[in-house]
């Protein structure tokens, strides 16, 4: 039970509104410490497992400067000028698109793009061009409910299509952990078993995105 | 041999944000001067030399940023933006070649997934299969990069100044999912996971099917949410819960358990601060003034999917 005191940290932590690094550093040091390591031992682990998570902060720091120098010529603004000239576009279809082609081709392993390379610059400026296009100026909780969704069609799209034709990652995870303890399951019956839930998602999805056309519309109506 | 590795990207970025850090020291007018530059020279440390430092040194220069983000020395600087006029103008003037460099990165990453793998010569390598995908994005970008210069006709220098605005901006939390990762391998290390598949697994009526699924269902979105991680939590609640009870005790089928275990898994992962790269980078990405704006767009799905994945497994796990 005492092991369970990084999670209490944490929860604490986050309810104190504490900086969350030092929080997350806490929670380690205090699981460490219960488990008997020291604290060398625990900073040690610590730079280990930091640098062997290096590529998780890569797609960011090497996407930024494109995204930044080609914003500060203009690029959101060509992107939302493109997509008001088409009349059947709203918010809630550029993302559906978006969270079906994201889905669509993470099916056979692929990932088109993350939040730094395709929702910062391409999505949500499409989705909020769509709205300003459909119902004028926009009001600042409409434009963050636009991007919040737009990041939700990413995470969306990218989890719950994962691996079903062609095997990638987390199916050769279930299925190396069944080889491990000796159970038998075929990597294709895995896969196949996750496709009515990731066609079941983008009947969520369709669901979520129309809700909010629906609340931008009457939004824009109260205001005129 | 392998000609292109991960680590030559790692070093390029670590370079990079080293230069900014360089490019803070020297600023007057940033709000936190002495602060933010030590806390991105330390974190371009780690991405340069990482490999070849003790861990224990790179777990205090960890330690130190942590420390530095807790007092509030690390802050955005107070460059201004370009005027939106003067960008709407220029989007005129070029048009859709604006698009290219960003639309190539997703085509350079797919075909350069597809393809970098298969080239090799002999003994030589050109890149290591498990890092293709990440190597094929790292040449992308420089590639992206290099259009994006050539397109706005701008100096190296602007790109380099406009992503170190955005990088500012999103601060101390750009390493929280690298915090967040070496906290999960804590607690695997010190076994926190056999814990809570033992509190699961004992506290409940389990000898029941149905409860059996729910169970382990809402251990794996529970248990993801405290880890931050999906392939975390698996391991953990499948040979805690899943197979002793799913599998061995009721004779469910192993290959839908799985699945649908770590789908339910995933609706953890929308709902938790913890997957900070998915949830909380995104939001600062954007601007959104809410750091819970995504987690809170994402949870009717996450619910929705959720209750959808349990009822599929109840009705399908004991038949196959």
């Amino acid at each position: 039970m005492i092991k369970l005191v990084g999670i209490l940290v944490v929860a604490v932590g986050f309810a104190c509104r504490l900086n969350t690094l030092l929080v997350v550093l806490a929670a380690g040091i205090a699981t460490g410490l219960v488990a008997g390591m020291s604290f060398n031992e625990i900073m040690a682990l610590f730079g280990q497992f930091f640098v062997d998570n290096r590529f998780m902060t890569l797609p960011v720091v090497l996407m930024l400067p494109v995204v930044g120098l080609l914003e500060r010529h203009g690029m959101k603004e060509r992107v939302a000028k493109l997509i008001q000239s088409s009349r059947a576009a709203t918010s809630g279809r550029v993302l559906l698109l978006y969270h079906a082609l994201r889905g669509g081709t993470s099916t056979v392993g692929l990932n088109i793009g993350n939040h730094a390379s395709m929702v910062r610059p391409i999505v949500a400026p499409m989705a909020e061009g769509a709205a300003l296009a459909k119902h004028g100026p926009l009001a600042p909780a409409e434009v963050a409910s636009i991007r919040a969704h737009a990041a939700a069609s990413e995470n969306l799209g990218n989890f719950f299509a994962d691996d079903i034709i062609v095997a990638v990652g987390p199916v050769l995870l279930i299925k190396g952990l069944y080889d491990s303890v000796g159970v038998a399951a075929s990597v294709w019956s895995i896969a196949l078993w996750g496709a009515p839930t990731a066609v079941f998602v983008l009947g969520v999805g369709w669901w979520r995105y129309r809700v909010l056309d629906r609340r931008l519309a009457a939004a824009s109506g109260k205001t005129r | 041999m392998t000609l292109l590795t991960l680590e030559f990207f790692l070093v390029i970025a670590g370079l990079y944000v080293a230069a900014m850090a360089v490019q803070v020291a020297v600023d007057r007018t940033h709000p936190k001067r002495l602060g933010s530059s030590v806390f991105w020279a330390l974190l371009a440390l780690v991405f340069v030399a990482g490999k070849h430092l003790p861990p224990v040194v790179v777990g205090y220069a960890v330690l130190a940023m942590a420390v530095l983000a807790g007092v509030r020395q690390v802050a955005a600087p107070r460059r201004e933006e370009r005027p939106a006029e003067e960008r709407a103008a220029e989007a005129e003037q070029l048009g859709n070649r604006l698009l290219w460099p960003v639309v190539a990165i997703p085509v350079l990453v797919v075909l350069g997934g597809i393809v970098l793998e298969r080239v090799r010569l002999g003994d030589v390598r050109l890149v290591e299969p498990r890092h293709a995908t990440q190597v094929a994005l790292g040449l992308a970008c420089l590639v992206g990069l290099g259009l994006g210069l050539r397109v706005t006709q701008a100096r190296p220098g602007v790109a380099l100044g406009e992503g170190g605005r955005l990088l500012e901006a999103i601060g101390w939390a750009l390493v929280l999912p690298q915090m967040l990762a070496s906290l999960g391998g804590i607690f695997a290390r010190a076994g926190v996971g056999e814990v809570v598949a033992g509190i699961a697994g004992s506290s409940l009526p389990t000898h029941l099917p149905l409860v059996a699924v729910v169970a382990y269902c809402a251990g794996m979105a529970l248990f993801t949410m405290v880890m931050g991680n999906a392939f975390a939590a698996f391991p953990v609640m499948t040979l805690g819960v899943g197979l002793p009870f799913i599998v061995n005790q009721h004779g469910g089928n192993p290959a839908i358990m799985g699945a649908l275990g770590m789908l339910s898994g995933y609706c953890g992962t929308l709902l938790t601060p913890m997957a900070a790269n998915f949830n909380l980078v995104p939001a600062i990405l954007l601007e959104l003034e809410d750091r819970n704006a995504v987690i809170k767009a994402q949870a009717p799905m996450a619910a929705a999917i959720w209750v959808f994945n349990v009822a599929l497994m109840y009705a399908c796990v004991y038949r196959f």
